[in-house]
């Protein structure tokens, strides 16, 4: 039974939970039983079995009253990111140390006040700033299909507890958050589905920021139905974050139709990597061929910006990251490492506080925004990403979802490309890019690699076009059939 | 250029240049970028919301009404208005900071060009340009003195919306900066965009000096930081020129430096010096999108202005045929303008407008200014004032009763004309009564008549005064002349 519930999809625990045939405490017990068991994983920072079990028993009792929202009932994990009431919120980071916030991100209080149950707080690479989740103070999350190996593998990152929590049947689905891929690269890595909505879709409100620019929260899950629902309960529009859009939220289960004929799925010519791998690009032309015979038009469009877009990104985030993180002084919160003057302090604080990728990117950061530099760094990279928001609206002039790979290889182990940190961002090759232009892109689980690991193909959308990104998906989700699953313990 | 104040040093003239920036505090309920309170004077750490205390994943959500506000304040001085505008992060860290960057709009302020006319004693209006209005964060208060080893932090006022407005370097003596702060002071106040208060802090300059030969082009210039009063912005004035003059006439060279101003030892200090200032590394916040309004957002704050003091003057000049003199001194607050219209052509009240300029700005200024009192703490009202000044029209009392009356009304509050009634000092008009009075004086003072037939100035004076005294001053005078004229011939 506790193995059943576990392996349900948000669509079925809800159906059952409906009919009254389990209760959300069964389905909470079942998945606290997990996370307990699978410990190993490292993909909570704070599991909270307590609150679970508190709100599994409200969601039963509203349910009762005959007040069940979209989620009631669906226990989740959220990336350590949303601070959360009461709950110890870390961002990875040592320097946010026995951080507990006084408020609630608004996308995690829209899950909540839809009936969803917290399980814990999910592990993740340092203030999101990683490919891999080994950048975390708390250490590195193992990815479950590493048992598949025999090797420790990484989960992808940032949000690599999430995707392990949700792909070891920890929990039905996870919130995320990706600001160059953090929730479509994990997700293609672990073998489960991940979503990020268009920029300004999700309040950024209680969120704690890594580059304002570009964050969204999104959901990971084991089916892009699932995707659809629970994006629905998370979006809106917030009063408090002057980036988010007044845009109605639509049913975008509804829009899971399975219908493709006619529509036009565009295929980057620049996406085609030199020395990617045979097996992706051999998913990539399985994909296509699967959108194909679904009946949709595969139309060759060009991005040719493309190969700019990692050095953009990797230079306007640094640069948002450098200012967002200078709140994080010792002065209010977290951490704190007395100096012998102001400057002492603040310098021990934040040696203490930050690890090294965190810091290397508040260098960079640092640097491409300091006079003399910002001009043909920081103001280059903003033309640069005006430019690849033209190259994709030209695409969607003659397409109507852009297809690509997800990443550009499966999971790989733990400590591998750590000394090499160009190689670790070259992760995020094919899922920067809708960062950068705001477009809402889907990773979904489309086969496994010939050591059996898991690969995802994305499906790109117009910006709030969500609903057509989704219909894609579930297409090419049904075409790949994906069944496989990390062996259990 | 006119109005330049020369410095004599010992090798030729110097002119003096200043441009100043102001930073006003706007006059709103709430922050810049969050619903916390502004209200001065609270508690330490009351008025802080999550926003304004940086937790982690809190945004910024732009306050409208501090941008209206600033729009305002950039018609009311003349100046663009730019329909989209950004704002930037300036990066530092300091503990009263405590986002690490301060909110503020750096290329693209939300008021471009504008110009004040300064009102020099001379009377030669003066134009002072401005370059630009931007909307910012105030840090918070860092508080040194309430421990023998820590400082404490107050972030009541981190957040708050200042307006920076930054003037040309049009200036060129601190008499004309003293000019041009008091202009500022009265167009914020008028406009109730910033309530002025420079003890409190609600308005402050920060004061760009530098000098040259005339006609040369400019020299290097020292920025006077925080300077919280016009008398100070004066001095500091005075003694930074002064200060560079001798520096060049000993063949110096300036440094370009941020300087402190101290009132007690009357120098200005070296802050830190160009080499060790920040690099702020601007950028545009991506926390807020550019902020953007229509024309017709522009045009109906300009609809609901208020009349502006150069306005109000030149109306006060033609409507009720002041000197500029006077009616410069009438309009600099909005309070006493309304309150000497009120003793012309209020209701219940009107009477002559120059005669009214002059008991508001005489009497009645110069007894507030001894009581310390505001114009709106003033005994007498504006009616009562009118009362009192139609009782002197109407030759019911005299100029000099009237003063006597004004110092009685000052005092209890009662109207002129209870007083006059209450002590009798009704101006005595009846000619007979007089003549009897004139001639009690003439018998008694036959030497003195002769002298006033001979055409003696001075005694005729003498005799009116006379005539006065045994009157107790209530004969009005007029009569006395003519009835004297009469008896003694001349």
């Amino acid at each position: 039974m506790m193995s059943a519930l576990t392996d349900l999809t948000i669509a079925e625990a809800g159906s059952l939970l409906t009919k009254g045939e389990i209760s959300a405490v069964d389905l909470a017990d079942a998945h606290i039983a997990a996370m307990e068991a699978e410990a190993e994983l490292n993909a909570f920072i704070t599991p909270t079995p307590e609150r679970a079990r508190e709100m599994a028993a409200a969601a039963d009792a509203s349910r009762a009253r005959g007040e069940a929202g979209l989620l009631n009932g669906i226990p989740l994990a959220a990336k350590d990111l949303f601070c959360t009431e009461g709950i110890l919120t870390t961002a990875g980071s040592h320097i946010l140390q026995g951080f507990e916030p006084v408020y609630e991100s608004t996308v995690s209080e829209n899950l909540w006040q839809a009936g969803a149950v917290l399980l814990g707080k999910t592990n993740l690479d340092e203030f999101a700033m990683g490919s891999s989740n080994v950048t975390s103070h708390y250490g590195p999350v193992k990815n479950p299909w590493g048992r598949a190996v025999g090797r420790d593998l990484v989960p992808g990152g940032s949000s690599g507890g999430s995707a392990a929590a949700v792909a070891a049947r920890i929990a039905l689905g996870a919130v995320g958050t990706d600001t160059g891929g953090s929730i479509r690269q994990p997700a293609a890595f672990s073998g489960i589905v991940g979503m990020k909505p268009t920029y300004g879709r999700c309040s950024r409100w209680g969120i704690v920021a890594f580059a304002s620019s570009l964050d969204q929260a999104g959901p990971l899950t084991r089916t892009v139905q699932d995707a659809a629902i629970m994006l629905r309960a998370m979006a809106s529009h917030d009063p408090k974050d002057s980036t988010s859009v007044d845009r109605s939220v639509p049913d975008y289960e509804a829009a899971l139709t399975g219908d493709v004929r006619g529509l036009r799925v565009g295929v980057p010519a620049e996406y085609r990597l030199d020395g990617m791998p045979a097996e992706i690009e051999a998913l990539w032309q399985q994909g296509i061929t699967w959108m194909r015979d679904a009946g949709a038009e595969i139309v060759e469009v060009s991005l040719p910006l493309t190969k700019y877009a990692l050095p953009c990104y990797y230079i306007v985030a640094p640069a948002e990251a450098s200012s967002n993180l200078a709140r994080y002084d010792g002065m209010r919160f977290g951490l704190r490492v007395d100096g012998a003057d102001l400057t002492d302090t603040y310098e021990s604080t934040r040696a203490a506080g930050f690890g090294a990728e965190v810091k290397r990117r508040v260098m960079i950061g640092t640097y491409v925004l300091s006079a003399g530099y910002y001009d043909a760094y920081y103001l280059k990279a903003q033309k640069v990403r005006s430019r690849i928001g033209e190259d994709f609206e030209a695409a969607f002039g003659r397409c109507d979802v852009l297809l690509t790979p997800t990443a550009p290889s499966a999971a790989f182990t733990i400590g591998e490309r750590q000394d090499d940190p160009i190689l670790m961002y070259l992760n995020d090759v094919f899922t920067v890019p809708a960062n950068l232009a705001g477009l809402p892109g889907i990773s979904v689980p489309a086969g496994l690699d010939r050591e059996g690991l898991p690969l995802g193909l994305q499906i790109i959308g117009r910006a709030f076009d969500e609903e057509t990104m989704f219909r894609a998906a579930g297409v090419l989700e049904t075409a790949a059939d994906f069944t496989a699953k990390p062996p259990a313990l | 250029m006119t109005g330049a104040a020369l410095i004599k040093g010992h090798t030729g003239d110097w002119e003096v240049v200043i441009g100043l920036e102001v930073h006003a505090h706007v006059v709103s309920e709430s922050k810049l970028f969050s619903a916390a309170a502004t209200t001065f004077g609270a508690a330490p750490n009351s008025q802080v919301s999550l926003v304004d205390a940086a937790m982690p994943g809190m945004l910024p959500v732009i306050n409208m009404h501090c941008v209206r506000q600033a729009v305002r304040t950039g018609l009311g001085l003349n100046a663009k208005i730019n329909l989209h505008s950004v704002f930037d992060r300036k990066n530092y860290f300091y503990p009263d900071l405590p986002q690490g960057y301060q909110i503020s709009q750096f290329k693209q302020p939300v008021v471009g060009e504008g110009v004040v006319v300064i009102d020099m004693p001379s009377g030669e209006p003066r134009e002072i340009g401005i370059e630009r209005l931007h909307l910012e964060q105030d840090a918070g208060k860092s508080l040194h003195d309430q421990h023998s080893t820590k400082s404490y932090i107050d972030l009541n006022r981190a957040g708050v919306a200042l307006m920076e407005i930054v003037s040309k370097p049009d200036m060129r003596s601190a008499d004309e900066a003293a000019a041009y702060l008091t202009k500022m002071r009265s167009i914020l106040r008028y406009l109730g965009t910033c309530d002025g208060n420079m003890q409190e802090g609600s308005m402050r300059a920060d004061v760009n000096v530098s000098v040259r030969r005339p006609g040369t082009a400019l020299g290097t210039r020292c920025e006077i930081k925080n300077v919280n009063s016009i008398r100070f912005v004066r001095q500091a004035i005075e003694v930074e020129s002064w200060r560079q003059v001798e520096i060049l006439e000993d063949g110096g060279s300036i440094d370009q430096e941020t300087r402190l101003f101290d009132p007690d030892k009357g120098e200005t200090r070296a802050m830190r010096s160009k080499e060790e200032s920040h690099d702020y590394r601007y950028f545009p916040d991506p926390d807020l999108l550019p902020l953007e309004f229509d024309q017709s957002f522009v045009d109906d704050l300009r609809a609901g202005l208020p009349e502006l003091p150069d306005a109000k003057k030149a109306r006060f000049v033609s409507e009720y045929a002041l000197s500029e003199y006077d009616a410069g001194v009438l309009v600099v607050e909005r309070e006493t303008a309304a309150y000497y219209e009120a003793v012309v052509d209020g209701e219940g009240a009107g009477c002559d407008p120059k005669l009214a300029a002059n008991w508001v700005i005489s009497e009645l200024f110069g007894r507030l200014n001894r009581e310390g009192k505001t114009i709106a703490e003033s005994p007498v009202s504006a009616t009562q004032l009118s009362g009192l000044i139609k009782l002197v029209e109407d030759d019911t009392i005299s100029g000099r009763i009237a003063k006597d009356v004004f110092a009685q009304m000052f005092e209890t509050g009662t109207d002129a004309a209870a007083i006059v009634a209450a002590k009798g000092l009704k101006q005595i008009t009846d000619s007979g009564a007089i003549e009897a009075a004139v001639e009690k004086v003439i018998q008694a003072s036959p030497e003195q008549a002769v002298q006033f037939r001979e055409g003696n100035q001075k005694v005729a004076g003498w005799f009116v005064g006379q005539v006065m005294k045994a009157t107790q001053g209530k004969a009005n005078p007029k009569l006395v002349n003519e009835i004297l004229k009469k008896k003694l011939g001349g």
